[in-house]
């Protein structure tokens, strides 16, 4: 399992990074389309997969954003129909963003901004 | 000098990146990243007994707090600069960009400064995120019931 996480995230920030250095692309560009990308192979089934493949390598990608958001707000539909897709879709995302929203704040407000 | 000859001097003067150097530092970045997390999820699922789904949303959020914290105390953008991808693709890219945002504009104050500008960057990920997953879900349901 150590050996696939280390390959399948190495391999897909190496794809990334490529994309980056040969296209006019910024990194916005590249973390939504890894996210999108992220949402469909979910759709097609195939990102569940890749997490028991890869395990942690298919987590800690961004890709996995759009996974978890397409897997909950599936799963709310599932449950309650219309408007489950969109009470659930953040369900299990939202540990990212409440997350990431709560550190920065602290942070921001202890620590100063450094050139 | 008309304006051809003036791209051609500036494409010939500006720095080349070393694009197989950046891509071999993104691999074993990004590489270590997944080793790393696999080591957490290890230690979560043994020392706590935690489930593996457990795992994965500790691990989203150790790794989000680290992206936080090393972006506030000023290391993060150094080790952006050089690892790129390595970083930017796992969910600790996310977390730097919120952060550094907030602290950026910081100095326009709560609301117009903070308030309006922590989702600067990472806002691009939440939208098209929410909105392929809609548009995604829908499409399964009118497909397969």
């Amino acid at each position: 399992m150590f050996i696939q996480a280390f390959l399948f995230a190495g391999i897909v920030c190496l794809i990334c990074q490529i994309i980056l250095d040969n296209t006019k692309l910024t990194p916005g560009h590249i973390t939504s389309g890894v996210t999108v990308i992220g949402a469909i192979l979910s759709f097609l089934g195939i990102y569940d997969k890749l997490v028991s493949f890869a395990g942690a390598g298919a987590t800690v990608l961004i890709a996995n954003f759009g996974h978890m958001l397409y897997s909950a707000g599936l799963a709310g539909y599932e449950e309650s129909g219309i408007l489950g897709l969109f009470s659930n879709m953040l369900c299990s995302s939202g540990i990212a963003i409440v997350s990431v929203v709560v550190f920065s704040f602290i942070f921001t407000m202890v620590f100063k901004a450094r050139d | 000098m008309n304006k051809k000859e003036y791209q051609e001097l500036v494409k010939e003067l500006s720095p080349k990146e070393p694009k197989l150097r950046n891509a071999i530092v993104a691999f074993l970045i990004g590489g270590s990243i997944g080793f790393i997390g696999e080591a957490i999820i290890l230690f979560l699922m043994k020392s706590f007994g935690l489930s593996r789904v457990d795992s994965y949303a500790w691990l989203a959020f150790i790794l989000i707090l680290f992206a936080s914290f090393m972006t506030a105390i000023g290391k993060f953008d150094n080790w952006v600069t050089k690892a790129k991808c390595g970083l930017i693709i796992p969910t600790t890219g996310f977390a730097h960009s919120v952060q550094s945002a907030a602290l950026d504009y910081k100095k326009d104050g709560l609301v117009t400064g903070i308030g309006a500008n922590v989702f600067k960057l990472a806002g691009s990920v939440i939208l098209f995120g929410i909105v392929s997953a809609f548009f995604l879900i829908l499409i399964k349901v009118a497909l397969y019931g």
